[in-house]
This record gives C-alpha cells, sequence and structure tokens, in this order.
C-alpha cells in the first residue's frame, strides 16, 4: 500500500519540463506535419528521431545496460502520451510502441532478458519494435489469443496471426503474445525469424502508424525468449492507460481546432460560436476531455504507487473511447463541409480515434 | 505527485460520515418518502448535533497546511463533498432536510460580517432566488427592497426555497431597482418569524420529498438595515458591477461541487443496490471480458461506473482547486454538468437493469431515480452549466454567449 498522500493535482517540476518540451515539439512539428504523413501513409522519420530523441526508453533502463535507472513511470508516460497525441495521435502511436516492448522488459523479463534484449534499446535513435497482441477477429479477446505456442524440446513453434501493429515493416522484433500450454505467454520475436512474414494492411485511419499484420507460420523461438514474469493482464491494463492518454490528446486537438473555427465562422450574421447548438457541443467536448484525462491520470497514478489498477485502466479505457468518438464526430459537425475535406485535420481525428476500438496492447506505458 | 486516492484524514472522515448515513438515514429513507411534509424528522436533531461537534474549526485546513504555506491542502471544500457524497448516498432529501446545513448558511460563510456570522451562523438558513418568473436568469429577479430609515422593507414572492419552511432565517435576493439589472440585485436576511414574511405552501415533490421546498410570500416585511449581506451601494462602472454580482455568483463556485456530490452519492447507491441485486442471479462485471465481448448488462454497469468515477474525479478537482486556492468556476460547473447528467442517467438506468425490482419499492431504486432529476437543475441547471463552460472555453462574455 501507499504513503499517506493528500489529494494532489500538480505535476512535478519533472513532470512540468518534459512537458513543455513534448507540447513544443507536439505544436511546431507533430501537428503540422500530421496531414501530409496521413496522405502517405508513412511516418515521417524526423518525427520518429524527434520523439526517440526525447529519451522515453531510456529513462527505467537500468544504468548498467546503458539507461538512466529511474523508476517505472505510468504517469510519466502517460503524460507523454497525452501531449504527444495532441500533435498527432497516428505517428506518436507508431512513435511510442518500442516503449511498450522496453516496459513489458522491464516489467516482466528475467536479469538475464534483460542484459540480452534491453541494450539494443539504450540509444535515442528509433528501433522499431513492437508487442503484437490484436488479432483479426471481431471478437478478439486479449485473454484468449487464438497464435499458438507449442512446446517442442528447448523451443517454442509458434503459429497464428496478429494485426495492427505499428511500423510492422520496420520493425526489429516483436513481444507476441501467444497461447501456451500454461496459459497466455508473451515471446521475443526476431524480425528475421524463419516462418515469419508481415505485410502493410489499409485501415480507415492511423495510416501514417504505418500499420499491418504479422504471420507467423511454425516460427522456431527459444524456450529463453519467453518473458519469465509474463502478467497479460497487466500489458493489457498499462496499454489500455496508454491509449486512453493518447486519445485524451487527440481530443483536446479537436476541442483547439473548434474553438477558433466557432469564433470565426459566421452564419445567420453572427459567430456560430454565439449559438446555444454550437456553443453546447463545445461545452461538451471540454466536460468530457476533462472526464477522461482524470480517469486516465487516476489509473496511472495507481499504477505507479502500485495500487490494484485494472478496474480503472479498463473504466479510462472505456470512458475514453466511447467518448473520443462522440468528440470527434461533433468535431467534424461544428465544421460542416469543412469537416468532412481533408483540408482540416478534423476527419483525420475522427478516422484515427476510431483505431482505439480495434488497438490492444499496442502502447504499454 | 498526482494522486487521487484519499489521504487518512478524508477517509476517516468518509468511513464516520457513512456510518450516520448507514445508520441515520437508510433506516428511515423510506419512511419520511412517504411521510413527506412536517417539521423536521424528530430522528435528525441528535443526528445535526454530532455533525455540528464534529466540525473543525476555522475552516478545517489542517495543521501540516498553516505550517507550510507551499504544501498541498485537503481542506474544508474536499471534506465537504466527501461527506456530501456519504451522506446522499444514504439520502438526500434527509441530508437537506438537517438543520444547519442551507445554501444560506454558505452565503453568509462567504460574504457575512462577523456579526451576522455570530447571529446566524449556527442556524439554519436557507436561500431564496426563485420566483415565479425567474428561475435560471437569476438577476430577472422582481422582489424589492427599500430603504426606510433605519430598516429595509422587502416586497414579492419566493418559490422553491429548500428549507424554507423549516429554517429559522432566509437569505432573500431582491433588487434596489430592477431597472439597473444585476448590479442592484443584494441579498437580505430575513428571520423566518419576521410577521411580514408568510409560509404560503410547501411543494408536493417527484422526489426529495422530506425536504421542504417551500413558496414564501413578502409583504412590507421589515428587516434591520444591518442585515444585507455585503455592501449595499450599487455599482456604477460596469467592472464594478460585474465585481459585485460576481461575488454573489462566486458563492456557487464553492456550492457546485458540492450539489455535485449529491449525484455521486445517490448515483453510487443505485450502482450498489444494483450490482447486489444482479450478482443474486448471477450477473458479475469483473472487468474480465473487453467492453463488447461483454454482455450488454456487464457493458451497461461498465459504462455507469466510467461515468460516475469521472464525475467524481472532477468533483474533487474543483473542490482541490478551491482547496488550494486556485479560480475554480470553470471546473465548478464542469463537474456539475458531469455529474448532473450521470446521477440522473445512472439512477434511471439502474432501475431499467434491475426489471421490476427497481420499478417497485421493495428496493431504493426508484426512489433514488426519483431524486436524481432535480440535482441537474437546482444550483444551476445542466444547461446554465454548459453555457458557463462554453464561456469559459470560448472566451465570450454572458452578453456574447447566452
Amino acid at each position: 500500500m501507499s504513503t499517506d498522500l493528500p489529494i494532489d493535482l500538480r505535476l512535478s517540476e519533472e513532470q512540468r519540463i518534459s512537458r513543455e518540451g513534448m507540447r513544443r515539439f507536439a505544436s511546431q512539428t507533430l501537428a503540422p506535419g500530421a496531414r501530409a504523413a496521413d496522405e502517405a501513409a508513412t511516418a515521417d522519420p524526423q518525427v520518429l528521431a524527434g520523439i526517440a530523441g526525447f529519451g522515453l526508453t531510456l529513462m527505467s533502463l537500468p544504468e548498467a545496460l546503458g539507461g538512466a535507472g529511474l523508476p517505472r513511470s505510468p504517469m510519466g508516460n502517460v503524460l507523454a502520451c497525452e501531449d504527444l497525441g495532441e500533435g498527432d495521435l497516428s505517428q506518436s502511436l507508431a512513435a511510442l510502441a518500442p516503449l511498450g516492448v522496453v516496459n513489458a522488459l522491464l516489467d516482466f523479463g528475467d536479469d538475464a532478458q534483460h542484459e540480452a534484449w534491453l541494450p539494443r534499446f539504450a540509444s535515442e535513435e528509433p528501433v522499431p519494435a513492437a508487442v503484437a497482441l490484436a488479432e483479426p477477429r471481431a471478437t478478439f479477446e486479449p485473454g484468449d489469443p487464438r497464435t499458438s505456442a507449442r512446446r517442442d524440446g528447448d523451443d517454442y513453434i509458434l503459429d497464428g496471426e496478429k494485426c495492427l501493429i505499428p511500423l510492422v515493416e520496420q520493425c526489429q522484433l516483436f513481444l507476441v503474445v501467444a497461447a501456451a500450454d500454461d496459459g497466455p505467454a508473451a515471446f521475443i520475436v526476431e524480425a528475421d525469424s524463419d516462418g515469419l512474414s508481415r505485410a502493410r494492411q489499409d485501415y480507415m485511419g492511423l495510416r501514417s502508424a504505418e500499420p499491418g499484420t504479422l504471420t507467423l507460420e511454425g516460427v522456431r523461438v527459444p524456450a529463453a525468449q519467453r518473458l519469465a514474469n509474463f502478467d497479460l493482464e497487466r500489458l493489457v491494463s498499462l496499454s489500455r492507460i496508454g491509449l486512453a492518454a493518447l486519445a485524451t490528446g487527440c481530443c483536446q486537438a479537436v476541442l483547439e481546432q473548434c474553438v477558433p473555427y466557432a469564433l470565426e465562422r459566421k452564419a445567420f450574421g453572427e459567430a456560430i460560436a454565439r449559438r446555444q447548438s454550437v456553443a453546447f457541443m463545445i461545452a461538451d467536448m471540454g466536460i468530457e476531455i476533462e472526464g477522461m484525462r482524470l480517469l486516465t491520470w487516476r489509473a496511472a497514478s495507481r499504477a505507479e504507487q502500485g495500487l490494484p489498477f485494472q478496474r480503472e485502466a479498463y473504466l479510462a479505457f472505456l470512458q475514453s473511447m466511447e467518448k473520443a468518438m462522440r468528440i470527434a464526430t461533433d468535431g467534424v459537425q461544428v465544421f460542416g463541409g469543412a469537416g468532412f475535406v481533408r483540408d482540416y485535420p478534423l476527419e483525420m481525428y475522427y478516422r484515427n480515434l476510431r483505431g482505439l476500438s480495434a488497438l490492444h496492447g499496442a502502447l504499454m506505458v | 505527485m498526482i494522486n487521487f486516492e484519499l489521504p487518512k484524514s478524508l477517509k476517516n472522515l468518509q468511513n464516520m460520515t457513512h456510518q450516520l448515513a448507514e445508520q441515520g438515514f437508510r433506516p428511515i429513507s423510506r419512511k419520511y418518502d412517504r411521510i413527506e411534509h412536517g417539521d423536521t424528522p424528530a430522528e435528525l436533531k441528535p443526528l445535526a448535533q454530532m455533525i455540528a461537534a464534529g466540525r473543525p474549526r476555522g475552516g478545517g485546513k489542517g495543521d501540516k497546511a498553516e505550517a507550510d504555506p507551499d504544501a498541498v491542502k485537503n481542506g474544508s471544500n474536499l471534506m465537504g463533498i466527501v461527506s456530501v457524497e456519504e451522506m446522499c448516498w444514504g439520502d438526500t432529501g434527509l441530508m437537506l432536510s438537517l438543520p444547519a446545513s442551507g445554501l444560506g448558511n454558505a452565503a453568509i460563510q462567504a460574504v457575512g460580517t462577523p456579526e451576522q456570522k455570530e447571529q446566524y451562523g449556527k442556524l439554519y438558513c436557507a436561500m431564496a432566488i426563485t420566483e415565479p418568473g425567474a428561475g435560471s436568469d437569476s438577476a430577472a429577479i422582481s422582489t424589492t427592497a427599500r430603504r426606510d430609515g433605519d430598516e429595509w422593507v422587502l416586497n414579492g414572492e419566493k418559490i422553491y426555497c429548500t428549507g424554507g419552511q423549516r429554517c429559522d432565517a432566509v437569505v432573500v435576493w431582491a433588487t434596489l431597482d430592477k431597472s439597473l439589472g444585476k448590479a442592484a440585485i443584494k441579498s437580505f436576511i430575513v428571520p423566518r418569524d419576521n410577521p411580514g414574511m408568510q409560509l404560503v405552501r410547501v411543494e408536493d415533490k417527484m422526489g426529495l420529498r422530506i425536504s421542504d421546498t417551500a413558496a414564501l410570500a413578502l409583504s412590507d416585511c421589515r428587516i434591520p438595515a444591518d442585515h444585507v449581506l455585503g455592501s449595499a451601494e450599487i455599482a456604477d462602472t460596469e467592472a464594478a458591477r460585474k465585481k459585485a454580482f460576481g461575488g454573489v455568483m462566486q458563492t456557487f463556485d464553492n456550492t457546485r461541487p458540492m450539489v455535485a456530490a449529491m449525484a455521486l452519492g445517490v448515483a453510487r447507491a443505485a450502482l450498489e443496490i444494483t450490482t447486489e441485486i444482479l450478482e443474486k442471479e448471477g450477473v458479475k462485471a469483473d472487468f474480465s471480458k473487453s467492453p463488447y465481448n461483454s454482455s450488454a448488462i456487464e457493458l451497461a454497469l461498465y459504462r455507469l461506473e466510467a461515468d460516475l468515477d469521472a464525475a467524481r474525479l472532477m468533483t474533487y478537482k474543483a473542490a482541490w482547486m478551491a482547496d488550494n486556492g486556485q479560480a475554480n468556476s470553470k471546473e465548478a460547473s464542469m463537474c456539475k454538468a458531469k455529474a448532473g447528467r450521470m446521477g440522473n442517467e445512472v439512477t434511471l438506468q439502474c432501475v431499467a437493469l434491475c426489471g421490476e425490482l427497481g420499478y417497485s419499492e421493495r428496493y431504493l431504486l426508484e426512489k433514488l431515480a426519483r431524486d436524481s432529476k432535480i440535482i441537474d437543475i437546482f444550483e444551476g441547471t445542466q444547461q446554465i452549466q454548459q453555457l458557463i463552460v462554453a464561456r469559459h472555453l470560448l472566451g465570450l462574455s454572458s452578453r456574447e454567449l447566452k
């Protein structure tokens, strides 16, 4: 249990400073390039490098392995997700996916696995990698993956299909969740393994995350690459928190677009912002974003304090997924026809935010 | 450091208040819903004394805060919402019937002189704003106040005054000159036994039945000159006018989170009862399946819980800001808007989810659903909160966004 802390909404000095940097990057680099990246269906390498440059993956790496040796901080990661998500949800998802792999290795790997795999991430250069949990099935359930892991001597043989993996063609390694004899397990799988193939898939949104499918056909993985202390519920919950934070940021962007537009756009002789039908939509955006943000912060703060947080993560994710779609839809509506054309980012927010309903395990904070 | 878990001091307060609600309110909840009209329920008097005895002196800011002015404060506002949620988990109508907990008390506490606080602070003071012709538009009231020597003379009609029957005094809003608008609106303390103020009727309501909602008539009601709250001057510049009416409105920044907390208590009570009923019938929402792989009834419960928790965290934030001296007008309206509609939705859904057991008087669910509606109306309707939030977000004045 935690110590007796007061209720507190203040960020620490370090959090404030790191936020400033993130927010500047989000508004000066991420947001202006989001549309072009979406059209090209390509993540901008400079954006990926820029986000890697913040060193989020380095923070909690042990010093001996080239990191900063700081404690794991889901709360700090949530702030990063929120700020970057406001700039561009799609490219941020791609850039932050390796952080999920690092956090999974840290939380679920043993010493030998830490030493074997973490040094690769001790870099301020992007190291593409992703957690591969989701499978292309309408009723997919994280606790019941159909990708199988069959023991064969000192190895496991993996078979199955994974989807919605950011930067799928660039990834150097994957953290594949599969069903073993004794329950769900996670395996570190090198991208050049025999029997592994990957392909881009076109989606409604998240296009600049370069997502796609991973197919495993008899892929042989040494048993030493099965994470020693895997906890699927923790992975799913921490990912729900991360995704909720990204959505909160993106919804904030919707609101930030709607306010000046509603003040400027005139109809019937006055700014549409002065009509209650529009003003109330904007008020509700602000109200629901506040709720999403606080639910997400609470879940992250509980995780950071070592308190149970599965329920809180679930509620934050559910509320964020559903309210985000309402907000994105209203965002397009406030802009009217201008929301539907691709000159403005509203339709992109709408397409990207729907992705939350299909993403699982993609961003462990 | 970001933290939303209650510290020990608030946890203790929560436990104490919960006990009071569970043992003091719940057993008599149904009884007084049926009795509806009458004097203050006899069972409430010892409870009111207990609460008064347990109330910390000097605003209850805690020792640590005084030692270190930079330390984060969990003070009277957070204490208030934690207790209100627990009491309303018990029964909102009974809480509002507790002597000495009126809105008038909040106003006197906020802007009263030391003498007024001394004389009325410990009494039960109601607040009378609404009139037959003015509800949300409180600047349009037409009850008048006229100075006559050492007295004020009030004339007009007030309705929907919570506690107006049983209180000791009423804080009455009246205008010194209707043609001057907001700036001329002042509030006055009128002792309940003043012969110029008559009880016209006590309303029959859908919910909160035991809480008395009174109509009052003021006819040449004379009160001493020092019974005006705040300055009696009519501000003559735009800035001063804003400041004067804004002062009155500022009371709402503290009371709106309290009303939001009522919705939290009502909704939590409904969800707890619903969960219990459903578990007996084998439904268990344990977060083991993704939202859309869950059954409809499980998903409904998850959604209601998420809405309740979001509203609670927003209410904590607004109160926390007030405790820490931060302007919280936007957050106070946000939490009232979210909690108001949440409380109504949650209780109504709970009735529906439990079928006959929800709709009948076997359980408290139907009563909670009747009680919840008013929380989205009084202390500023949903739409008034949306207006306030929209003005903040859009940077528009009340004149620009009506």
